[in-house]
């Protein structure tokens, strides 16, 4: 398997703090990985440092060998790297279909020809023209997009498609979770971030999510996912990658990680006193 | 060399000034993360209040000052009570809005009661001067630099060593676990609002006596240099703001000394814009900033607009156009004709505020940079005037956007800052640059409107340009939001962040929303060039840029049908009810008080 996410020394500090110290990671293609760690490891600094969001202090990202550390967010996005936010943000005063059509921003290609060298400074203009004079290309682009993204719809059952002319802030919680879903499927991912997919829904929701993300990890997808449910880390993932203060402390299969004594450590608490951690994790 | 004393002194002076009015506003921003824009109205009010004591009262220096002090304290109190404590939980700019309408009616309430000619402040000083080296210091420059340093002194003491001063300062660190530790988080606002508004007034009465004059316009101008040394010394920063003030202040006396009067206000600007750029957290701030929050849904009143079928709009457009048929009465015309000029200036507005969340405060001078441009082209290489108003609509787009492309990446408050400082700096280069727009004598004998040849020489052919332009330009905006741009825009409006992270870059789109928007107000501003045929630097002021704002909160935010329905309401009203113009730039700010209040979605309701 060729690697599609590769990521060296990777550190950001803030202040005294250093949120992730050096941390390496592997995503091969096809891959479904999960990054699981107490609140406060680093994952979701790491997840803005691989996609541009935030400044690493040291380290390199690469995506299928290129080097894009340091690349801006929109950059990636065209390289199809998509994600999803932990606290979820979605566009709140769009309509679910055009959030998710927002999703497929970078893959409209016939409303913003990218002319070459100097000229490029004219490309805003014809995008202008192209918007307000609409020629046929255009329209049948706009026309499958609409398509593709009702089917993108469809995969949440019957959860967003009524819903779909309705303004993103009229939705409950669970289903701003899943427009972000929808609009990370619209970009065409090659490689999936999922920050958190299921923080904040009870448990059906949550099942219906996981069966969700295991039908995406079948059509071969390469997947990185944050997520404090365990049961669904094991469940899904090929490998677990366990950071604790910004480290990734242990990396391997589902089963080996679950009885690494780090790992137990870093979940029931640290052992700063002569106490066995039972005690510790009772108090 | 003795002037150099004598400049350094001044100064430090009006650096002193300006630090308080600027701690003020540190310290305000503060706790409740706000510019408040009527903090220039308070030192108005300061001013006159001074004035009033010392030439109706009688009364000697301190009592004069305690008296001040006391007004203003109490009008930061009814700011902060009826203005912005109603607005807690209401979307950011909610807040900035209010004290925008909250300072237009201070400033005319001022204005209507004691003219808005300026007024002698006399010092009861003894005009007596200490030789130092080789330049001098007045008794008044001392008495400045001692309350200057007497309130850095109780501010310090206050904030260190009260328990009040605790919680303000708890309170700016984190307002919700100061709230939860107990901290009256009201009280706390109160406080620092009345404290705020008494250093501000004092200010205000200060600089009546130094320069022994007062009047009402000289609000904004306090308001903008409040801002700007806060800005310079990192927003929310008291020290910092002391820092930026004196800083300022030298700068400006500098400046003066090397090229005059008149460019003290563009270097303070300039000043502005460079930091904001380069370091928007001010001068002093040395840790990298943090990724910003989220503001999702916070931005603007989430409604469901009214959707009137395109069929209706085209009807009421055709009827429209039968009002000189049916009513052709000039002054109805007049009045609509006004109304159709300020809608395409809703519309420039609406697209750049409203649909893509870039809230400019300087939007007269877009107008401004149209009219200059179509009016001189016309004059000065006598293109045809039609022509003259295209190619100023694309000449305002261009030079537009260039002018406010580095702001794009502030967000919020600090771009409106921008724009502010941006639009003041246009009308300063106006002002100045001479041998282009002829200075303060304005640009005279502007070639009245024509179209291909042929003069619109009456009411009713003006009348019907003005509408058809206007009508096209919206056409073409509805169709703007209705293709993928519409939604792109606002997508970048709700949420930056995850914009960018679906590939829209930010600068590209911004900028393509500010140059369409420039371009209607270019329009706007060329064609009323040639209706007035005579323009200068004020034709196209600063309250023109609040008009703009109010309508399309009136109308709503991105709302095309808003704009046209804000301006109509806005400028038609008025004449319906035969409002004196005095009272009507009070009016607006009573509109966009009460609108941000209750019906913050506007009448049409945000897009």
């Amino acid at each position: 398997m060729s690697s599609m996410l590769q990521v060296r020394g990777l550190t950001r500090r803030f202040g005294g703090l250093t949120a992730v110290a050096a941390v390496d990671l592997d995503v091969a293609e096809h891959e479904f990985v999960s990054i699981i760690g107490p609140n406060g490891a680093g994952k979701t600094t790491l997840f803005n440092l691989v996609t541009g969001l935030d400044e690493a202090d040291a380290g390199k990202v690469s995506l299928e060998g290129r080097d894009v550390t340091g690349l801006s967010p929109d950059r990636l996005a065209a390289l199809r790297v998509a994600r999803t936010f932990q606290h979820g943000r979605v566009f709140a005063n769009l309509t679910v279909l055009d959030n998710v059509l927002v999703g497929a921003h970078v893959r409209f290609r016939s409303v913003r020809p990218a002319w070459p060298g100097p000229l490029s400074l004219l490309d805003p203009v014809v995008e202008l023209a192209l918007a307000l004079v609409r020629p046929g290309k255009v329209k049948a682009e706009e026309a499958r997009m609409r398509e593709e993204a009702l089917q993108i719809l469809a995969r949440f059952g019957e959860r967003l498609l009524p819903r779909k002319d309705n303004p993103a802030y009229s939705l409950s919680y669970a289903n701003r979770r899943r427009v972000e879903i929808g609009r990370a499927l619209a970009l065409g991912p090659r490689l999936l971030m999922l920050d958190e997919p299921t923080a904040g829904m009870n448990q059906t929701e949550t099942a219906e999510m996981q069966s969700l993300i295991g039908d995406l990890k079948k059509t071969g997808l390469t997947i990185l996912l944050i997520e404090h449910k365990l049961d669904m880390v094991m469940q899904l993932s090929d490998r677990v990658v366990v950071m604790d203060e910004g480290h990734v402390i242990a990396n391997g299969k589902p089963a080996d990680v679950r009885n690494d004594p780090k790992v137990i450590d870093a979940y029931l608490g640290h052992r700063r006193t002569d106490r066995p951690p039972v005690a510790e994790a009772a108090e | 060399m003795a002037s150099w004393i004598d400049y350094t002194v001044n100064g430090i002076v009006i650096g002193n000034i300006y630090a308080l009015l600027a701690v003020g506003l540190a310290l305000i921003f503060g706790v409740s993360r706000l510019i408040n824009f009527a903090h220039g109205s308070v030192y108005v009010v300061g001013a006159y209040a001074g004035f009033l004591a010392v030439t109706q009262l009688g009364t000697p220096l301190p009592v004069t000052i305690v008296l001040v002090v006391a007004v203003g304290a109490l009008l930061g109190l009814g700011i902060e009570r009826f203005g912005l404590r109603p607005l807690q939980g209401y979307a950011h700019i909610a807040p900035l809005l209010a004290t925008i309408g909250i300072s237009f009616v201070l400033d005319q309430l001022v204005q209507l009661s004691f003219s808005p000619d300026p007024r002698a402040l006399p010092s009861s000083l003894l005009d007596t001067r200490f030789q130092v080296g080789s330049g001098t210091i007045g008794a008044l420059d001392l008495l400045i630099g001692g309350i200057g340093l007497a309130s850095a002194a109780l501010l310090y003491w206050f904030l260190r060593y009260t328990k009040l001063g605790w919680a303000v300062r708890a309170t700016a660190q984190d307002r919700d676990a100061a709230r939860q530790m107990g901290v009256d988080v009201d009280a706390v606002h109160r406080t620092v609002f009345a404290i705020a508004s008494g250093l501000g007034a004092v200010s205000g009465l200060l600089v009546g006596m130094y320069y022994n004059y007062i009047d009402p316009a000289m609000s904004f101008q306090a308001t903008l240099k409040g801002v700007v040394a806060q800005v310079v010394g990192g927003v929310g920063n008291v020290p910092g703001a002391i820092a930026g003030s004196l800083l300022l202040g030298l700068v400006e006396s500098y400046g003066i000394a090397l090229f005059g009067t008149s460019y003290r206000n563009l270097f303070a600007f300039i000043l502005l814009v460079i930091v904001l750029v380069l370091r928007p957290n001010g001068l002093f701030a040395s840790r990298r900033q943090t990724p910003p929050e989220p503001m999702t849904g916070t931005f603007i009143a989430p409604s469901k607009p009214l959707n009137v079928p395109p069929k209706v709009l085209l009807g009421i457009a055709g009827l429209a156009a039968l009002v000189p048929l049916v009513f052709p009465h000039p002054y109805l015309m007049q009045t609509l004709i006004n109304a159709w000029l300020y809608a395409l200036l809703g519309l420039s507005l609406t697209l750049i505020a409203g649909t893509v969340g870039l809230v400019s405060l300087g939007h007269a001078a877009l107008l401004a940079i149209g009219g200059y441009t179509s009016a001189l082209l016309a004059l000065n290489f006598g293109v045809p005037v039609g022509l003259a108003i295209l190619s100023a609509g694309l000449f305002t787009a261009l030079l537009g956007t260039v002018l406010v492309f580095p702001s794009f990446r502030l967000r919020g408050h600090y771009l409106s800052i921008a724009t502010l400082a941006i639009g003041e700096i246009v009308s300063l280069v106006i002002l100045n640059w001479e041998s282009v727009t002829r200075g303060p004598i304005g640009v005279s004998g502007i070639p009245s409107l024509s179209l291909f040849g042929i003069e619109l020489d009456t009411d009713r052919s003006v009348y019907w340009f003005t509408l058809a332009v206007m009508v096209v330009l919206a056409a073409l905006q509805f169709r703007l939001l209705g293709s993928h741009l519409g939604r792109v825009l606002r997508a970048v409006r709700d949420d930056d962040v995850a914009a960018r992270s679906y590939g829209i870059r930010l600068d590209r789109y911004k900028g393509l929303a500010f140059a369409t928007g420039s371009f209607a107000a270019g329009v706007s501003g060329a064609i009323t060039s040639h209706i007035y045929s005579y323009i200068n630097h004020e034709t196209f002021n600063a309250q023109l840029s609040i008009l703009a704002l109010t309508i399309v909160i009136l109308g709503g935010m991105g709302n095309v049908t808003g704009a046209i329905v804000g301006s109509v309401l806005l400028v038609g009203l008025p004449e319906v009810f035969r409002v004196a113009a005095e009272y009507r730039v009070l009016i607006y700010g009573l509109v966009l008080l009460l609108l941000v209040r209750f019906r913050p979605q506007g009448i049409m309701g945000t897009v």
